[in-house]
């Protein structure tokens, strides 16, 4: 799925209620991650639930693997790996993820903390995408 | 008559909906709402009275001096003090105790001395002690609490001995809600000649303050928790003690003479607050303690006792929900969590539904970790708060976990 069709498909549910329990949906997706990937190393700060991030790199491109414990995080986690993988360095500094996220009609329904722990993310991949 | 929904109106932010919901405001063990007249006196002062305190000889710094300090006298009354002179204005809880670690822990505390805390502190009553410890070579002891969260008195007298210099013991649990017995502590660590320090933050929220009854020597609470501003706090301290402290910063206001080779320190409190205080905030909190007492502290006590009982009824009574901190004698703190759902994932339904409460570590991380969890929900209680606050509270629950 392509973060277009995921933007089709928020715009189909009304309410955030609906829209949430897509997302836990999304979140359940998400692939478990090799055991040896939950450690202190692969933590991003910043969050009110423990989330982790793991990036690599392939021809160029950006591919990331995530988790979380909280099932609403775990969901942003499968939006946000939508939007960045298969992406160079330079397409990643381009995304603008706010605008993505007003789109998903999910800004307004993120409370401060939840943006921070969304920033906080796309920060980590952009040092990522930086330092690989 | 303590009449709740008249209570209410005084506090105009309760009356905003959030998300379109009404403001079920259970966070008040975090920081507490304001009453229309702690608003209004601020302003006024802020609008017809303003000026520094302590310096200028016209009216306008006389006058604003007199209700500065009219503001400490509310404070010694609001804790029955001997004298005023033992009431030191902070900024909060933190720094008051901060203080005394500071000017008291770094004179008097050297390798071989103990201080004694408790399993149930928060950071604020911890880390200071740390740092003491770390720079004076002292030890830090710190004593058992129950599974359940209840006080045990051999746990803390098996460790209380001729060593311990001081005791720093929360007189309320943030997290748990449980009373320490402060009066019975005091005096048993007076019998091995220790110190004892309580930190009120939470317990100065909902009940009566008598120092001289609980004897204990140093008392810390917050101005914001007690319906008052944010920026003020009080360090209480037996004016004996205090006297033999050297201050904590140095600048103005806290000297008595001063000359390029010496100077000489004020008698306390002034000695502890160097620069320009925190002034419309010191008379804010006046204003605060006085709606507190207006409404009379028992009247406060006896509404959230039944407030308490009711909560923790209605908590039970949720399947998969499991309270954290049920001692007998415990106030008005629910700590919890649901063992399906992340507390993160309850709290961001319970915002939408207009639930606002506190989840993660509280400020106290070694105590969550010793519960046996890395982040709980905590709801906690105010003097505004009513049965309908818990109904919406555990309504939201049970929504919420209809979501996972
Ligand atoms: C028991 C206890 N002690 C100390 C503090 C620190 O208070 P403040 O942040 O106002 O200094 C708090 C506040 O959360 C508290 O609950």
């Amino acid at each position: 799925m392509t973060i277009e069709d995921l933007i089709e498909n928020f715009e189909l549910l009304e309410d955030w209620e609906d829209k949430y329990r897509y997302l836990i949906d999304l979140g359940a997706k998400l692939e478990h991650m090799p055991e040896k990937y939950y450690t202190e190393d692969w933590k991003v700060r910043g969050c009110q639930s423990q989330v982790w991030l793991v990036p690599k790199k392939e021809d160029n491109k950006f591919y990331f693997v995530g988790d979380s414990d909280a099932a609403i995080v775990k969901g942003i986690i499968y939006i946000v790996l939508t939007i960045f993988n298969g992406l160079t360095a330079e397409e990643i500094k381009n995304v603008d993820i706010n605008n993505i996220f007003t789109r998903l009609g999910l800004n307004e329904h993120l409370s401060p903390s939840r943006r921070n722990g969304l920033s906080s993310m796309t920060e980590k991949i952009l040092y990522y995408a930086n330092i690989l | 008559m303590f009449d709740v929904y008249e209570i209410r109106k005084q506090f105009p932010v309760l009356g905003r909906l959030i998300n379109g919901k009404p403001n079920t405001f259970l966070d008040t063990g975090a920081s507490a709402q304001k009453p229309q007249c702690v608003i209004d006196k601020m302003l006024k002062v802020y609008s017809e009275d303003y000026a520094n305190v302590h310096r200028g000889s016209y009216l306008l710094s006389e006058e604003i001096t007199l209700e500065y300090e009219k503001a400490r006298k509310i404070v010694q009354k609001f804790i029955n003090t001997k004298s005023d002179k033992e009431i030191v204005f902070t900024r909060n809880a933190t720094e008051s105790i901060n203080l005394v670690a500071a000017a008291w822990g770094r004179k008097f505390l050297k390798k071989g001395d103990e201080i004694l805390i408790s399993e149930a502190e928060h950071h604020a009553n911890l880390i200071p002690w740390q740092q003491v410890r770390d720079e004076t070579g002292c030890t830090l002891k710190i004593f058992k609490i129950a599974d359940d969260g209840s006080f045990i008195w051999d746990e803390f007298a098996k460790l209380l001995r001729e060593k311990t210099k001081l005791v720093a013991v929360t007189a309320m649990s943030n997290v748990l809600g449980t009373i320490f017995p402060i009066k019975k502590m005091a005096q048993a660590a007076h019998n091995v000649g220790a110190l004892f320090l309580t930190d009120a933050c939470q317990f100065a929220v909902h009940h009566q303050i008598d120092v001289q009854d609980m004897d204990c020597d140093f008392l810390a609470f917050s101005g914001h928790k007690t319906y008052g501003p944010s920026g003020i706090g009080v360090l209480y301290g037996k004016y004996d003690i205090l006297e033999k402290m050297p201050p904590y910063q140095c600048g103005g206001d806290m000297v008595d003479h001063v000359s390029y080779e010496k100077t000489t320190f004020a008698e306390p409190p002034a000695r502890f607050e160097a620069g320009t205080p925190a002034i419309v905030q010191a008379i804010g909190l006046g204003e605060a303690l006085n709606f507190m007492m207006n409404l009379g502290m028992d009247n406060i006590t006896a509404h959230e006792k039944e407030l308490t009982k009711y909560a923790t009824e209605k908590l039970s009574e949720i399947e998969d929900l499991v309270q954290i901190g049920t001692a007998k004698d415990k106030g008005g703190v629910f700590s919890f969590v649901l063992k399906s759902v992340h507390p993160q994932d309850m709290a961001f339904i319970l915002d939408k539904e207009g639930v606002a409460l506190r989840i993660g570590h509280h400020c106290a991380e070694p105590l969550v970790h010793r519960m046996g969890y890395e982040s709980v929900a905590r709801a906690t209680l105010g003097l505004y708060n009513t049965k309908e606050d818990i109904d919406r509270l555990v309504k939201a629950i049970e929504k919420a976990k209809t979501f996972f």
